[in-house]
């Protein structure tokens, strides 16, 4: 039960500004979701290799020592820099060699996405101050997708906030609740997909990666979503190049779109969006129910 | 957060305004309220309302207020008396169980628009979201843009008006609301039929039309209603339940 | 010649398919149509009954009837209206609709509450001048159908009651068949006369939570900031239930146990759906606590309340107040053993009568019927209504008093033990002369 808020840039006319516009997008979802927040921020993607955001407990973690074990374990470079609890690190090799080695060397460290642009940052306490924790005004990008969360039936915890990453570029922010979860979840962990939370909108993220490890679109996949997820939602998702919103058949859970020339901006209520430039002559409508809205960048 | 009272901003020519980046929802919808015994300020303007809830909501008084920007949820609501116009788009719930006096959207308006509103006139200039009219009692709406899904669910009594098209399930279970359509209809709720549109439609369509400022042929409009179907339990009908 | 035989097979009745169960086969396949009945779950199920208080003796002195003081009085409320609603007894009469009952009916339980200083509740369908009237202190109940909804009223009311549920159907919405839907009754709900009316079961303009918090502010702006905002859900989640009550800004919250009654709804969601009223106490006492909102936030339990023992043991596990309502309408006299004759008529009998949708309520209280209404006299009732009230709290108070202590609100789960593994775990008290508590490390 939430907030959700998404900034989908159509050129590279805002890049610079991404966090700058967003910021206060989120902030504007606080009565929605008091409990935590969070965002996915795509951009400064790296050609080679992975980029990684991991996360540990301990903020006096040394990933200094950590990024040099990688290199010198691993014979590859890393390129990193630390935000509050959260370090990205950006590897010169494959994925799921440094996930592997991470998992098996430092459970201690939590892998928040992976992929080649994603970034997800995500705190329990208000927007605002996840917004100051982690410098959201500074942060530019092609894509951004945020959450405030009003826990309904799993913990209020990092763990339990949004965004939900579960594959590679793949983020999901959530509103609404999901009444067949605990079945699909069962499922999709027979199919290797992994959980880290009960929370319902984790079983959503994992779907659409299993979808998408079928060999779906993105569009495919969340039109194979609409029949098999049952219960109440609005969902945003961001992919490296792409950026959709679809809600369920009966599409209870508010959600509006803005579109201009230079950018498409979602979110639950039209408060969030009353900030952006050129708003007020924005196409602005209400994403119909059982409808899946894609947009993505063929180049970038 | 309140830094003036909303007494000492009148202005002479009567009209009071009330900038919200300055005063408070609270401060606002007070001051609206202190009118609903006597009347001494009639006309009212609020600034910046940047998509705030709960704004002109339980007015009972002939007050003209007008509202310059966005608006979040239940603005007008339970409005009696009251004129109520939005220049910008509004929230889930415009209008919702309005009495009497009217309420016009300049912009669009989200889901629920005049739910279970047992009077007055509401006229949205944009589009209406879903589940507009959803449970009206008697209000008469006119939607200048297209309706979403689930429109006039369970309408109990009173109109509405779509110059555009309507979505999925219009009048689904629907009782007595006169439903008038110009555009298409993607597809029609249990017991929604479309009707014979008689001379005292036309009139009441006409009446409506011209009462909401739109310039639109009564003649290119459909009338939908109740099949009437649904009114007692059959067991043939079980499927729609 | 037939030769005795020896050994005779006894005809023996299958406890799956049991009586009532085949005649509800035969029912449903000569209807074609769901049973619908009034009242909650008539299964056996864990109840207070399982639960007993350790009185004082040694350890704990207990207190002299009549003489020594035992507070009663409750204030609801107090979390942001600006007026909280006091009652003198924690015994307050639950929302049933004017529809489902006659105006007289709803008159006497208005004048029945006011009489101890209690509050009683609206329904389905609108606020009628005579409860208003009668009624020193009326919630006004907001419902997903809004039937007869109006900002006067909500402006009249002492609470505003936002409903989500009741405890007979969790995630239902209401029917009332035509017969009930009079002229009066369909004028109030703008319903044309005699149709099937069908409740919505999720409100109009919001759904969650979330939009609940700004639902629940809205009504607030209306009302200035006055009356108390319950919730009202029927148990089931309960412990998540109420933490998103408190987070979307509740002044109460109401848990209506499964036992609750309702006026009419499916035989199988009555049946089938929800959790036991002793159950869902700890659940919400326990999210209460975990929030700091305990007695901050005040808690009625309604469902199956009879008697002011049933009283004590909701207070002892946490509740502020509770509700009733079919125990209400029994003091009213409805399914009084003098209708016998008739209720047979009607293939029922006193004590089992259901059927309050269909109106025909020989009692005169659950029905329209112009004949009937008058054999029911407001101010009798409203005079049984107080008796019954007063006698709840008496025994409330004695058992309170047995355990020391000066107000109601002082009882504790300590003060209670469980007769049966099933209730020891639903209400998280100890297995009698034990200290165990099944399943204490989970709910």
């Amino acid at each position: 039960m939430c907030g959700i808020v998404g900034l989908y840039l159509k050129n590279d006319k805002y890049e610079d500004r991404l966090g700058e516009l967003f910021a206060p997008m989120l902030i504007a979802m606080t009565e929605r979701g008091p409990d935590s927040a969070g965002f996915a921020v795509y951009g400064d993607e790296v050609d080679q290799g992975v980029k990684l955001t991991l996360r540990n407990e301990d903020e006096n973690y040394d990933w200094s020592a950590l990024a040099k074990e990688i290199e010198a374990k691993l014979n590859t470079k890393v390129d990193w820099f630390q935000n509050s609890k959260v370090a990205v690190f950006k590897v010169d090799i494959d994925a799921e060699t440094v996930e592997n080695y991470l998992m098996e060397n430092h459970q201690d460290v939590l892998i928040m996405s992976s992929g080649k642009s994603i970034e997800i940052l995500k705190e329990v306490g208000l927007p605002e101050r996840i917004v100051n924790l982690f410098h959201l005004e500074n942060m530019k990008g092609s894509h951004i997708i945020g959450h405030t969360r009003m826990a309904t039936e799993s913990a209020v915890t990092m763990a339990g906030s949004h965004p939900f990453s579960t594959g590679m570029d793949l983020c999901l922010v959530h509103n609404g609740s999901l009444s067949n979860h605990n079945r699909l979840r069962q499922e999709l962990k027979r199919e290797g997909i992994h959980f880290e939370t009960e929370n319902d909108s984790e079983v959503a993220a994992g779907y659409l990666t299993y979808r998408l490890q079928q060999g779906d679109s993105l569009n495919e996949a969340l039109t194979h979503a609409l029949d098999d997820l049952d219960g109440f939602f609005t969902f945003t998702i961001g992919t490296k190049d792409g950026f959709a919103v679809v809600r369920d058949p009966i599409a209870c859970k508010p959600a509006v779109i803005a579109e201009t020339d230079d950018y498409v901006a979602m979110a639950s209520e039209y408060q969030a969006l009353t900030t952006l430039p050129g708003i007020e002559n924005a196409k602005v409508w209400e994403p119909e129910p059982s409808k899946v809205y894609v947009w993505e960048r063929t180049t970038h | 957060m309140s830094t003036k009272s909303v007494a000492e901003s009148v202005t002479t020519s009567g009209k009071q305004t009330v900038d919200l980046a300055q005063q408070t929802v609270r401060d606002l919808n007070q001051a609206l309220h202190d009118q609903n015994k006597e009347l001494t300020i009639a006309e009212w303007e609020v600034l910046n309302p940047k998509g705030e809830h709960n704004l002109a909501v339980g007015l009972d008084q002939k007050l003209k207020v007008d509202i310059y920007g966005p608006v979040g949820y239940y603005c007008a609501g339970m409005n009696k008396e009251a004129d109520i116009t939005v220049h910008g788009h509004a929230g889930q719930g415009i209008a919702e169980n309005m009495m009497s006096g009217s309420v016009r959207v300049k912009g669009n308006a989200s889901s629920a628009a005049g739910a279970t509103a047992h009077g007055g006139f509401l006229v949205i200039e944009g589009d209406a979201g879903s589940r507009c009219g959803i449970s009206m009692k008697g209000i008469d709406i006119v939607v200048k843009g297209n309706v979403g899904h689930m429109s006039c669910f369970m309408g109990q009594a009173g109109s509405l008006v779509v110059c555009g098209d309507a979505g999925d399930a219009l009048g689904d279970s629907l009782y007595e609301v006169h439903i008038y359509v110009k555009g298409s209809v993607k597809s029609l709720g249990a017991d929604c039929i479309e009707k014979e549109m008689r001379q005292e439609h036309l009139d009441e369509l006409s009446a409506l039309l011209e009462k909401a400022g739109v310039d639109e042929d009564p003649k290119a409009f459909k009338r939908y209603g109740s099949a009437r179907q649904l009114y007692n339990f059959k067991v043939d009908n079980a499927s729609a339940y | 010649m037939t030769e005795k035989k020896k050994y005779m097979t006894v005809p023996r009745e299958s406890a799956t398919f049991d009586k009532l169960t085949m005649a509800e086969i035969r029912r449903a396949a000569d209807t074609g149509i769901y049973d619908i009945r009034g009242a909650g779950a008539k299964r056996k199920l864990p109840h207070f009954d399982d639960l007993l208080f350790l009185g004082a003796s040694m350890s704990r002195y207990p207190l002299e009837g009549y003489r020594e003081k035992c507070n009663t009085s409750v204030t609801l409320g107090t979390r942001f209206a600006k007026k909280p609603i006091t009652i003198d007894t924690p015994v307050t009469i639950a929302g049933m609709s004017f529809g489902a009952l006659s105006a007289y009916a709803k008159e006497a339980l208005g004048r029945g509450a006011s009489a101890v200083g209690t509050s009683t509740t609206t329904g389905d369908g609108g606020m009628t001048p005579e409860e208003r009237g009668q009624s020193s202190k009326l919630v006004y109940q907001y419902l997903p159908s809004r039937y007869g909804m109006n900002p006067d009223d909500l402006r009249k009311a002492d609470a505003i009651e936002v409903v989500l549920g009741q405890g007979a159907k969790p995630g239902g919405g209401g029917m009332l068949l035509g017969q009930k839907i009079t002229e009066r009754v369909a004028k109030m709900r703008t319903l044309p006369m005699g149709v099937d009316q069908r409740s919505a079961c999720r409100h109009p303009d919001w759904t969650g939570p979330d939009d609940l918090e700004i639902k629940i502010k809205e009504l607030r702006e209306i009302t200035d900031w006055q009356v108390p905002i319950y919730i009202k859900v029927g148990a089931t989640r309960t412990y998540y239930d109420v933490k998103l009550a408190v987070k979307a800004g509740a002044d109460v919250i109401v848990v209506d146990g499964m036992q609750g009654g309702t006026a009419a709804t499916q035989d199988v969601f009555i049946e089938h759906v929800g959790i036991p009223t002793m159950a869902a106490i700890p659940q919400a006492v326990q999210a209460l606590q975990e929030m700091g909102m305990h007695r901050k936030v005040q808690l009625i339990v309604s469902g199956g309340i009879r008697n002011g023992a049933d009283v004590a043991k909701c207070m002892a596990l946490g509740a502020d107040a509770v509700a009733i309502g079919t125990a209400a309408l029994v003091a009213l006299g409805d399914n009084d053993p003098k209708w016998e004759e008739e209720y047979q008529k009607l293939g029922s009998t006193a004590g089992s009568y259901d059927d309050w949708h269909e109106g025909r309520d020989p009692a005169g209280i659950s029905t329209q019927d112009p004949e009937l209404m008058k054999r029911f006299d407001p101010v009798e009732g409203g005079r049984r209504l107080a008796n019954y009230i007063r006698v709840l709290t008496l025994e409330a108070q004695t058992l309170a008093r047995a355990c020391g202590k000066n107000d109601l609100r002082h009882l504790e789960p300590e003060d209670l033990v469980a007769l049966t593994v099933e209730s020891a775990a639903m209400a998280r008290v100890p297995l009698a002369g034990t200290s165990w508590i099944p399943g204490t490390h989970t709910f």
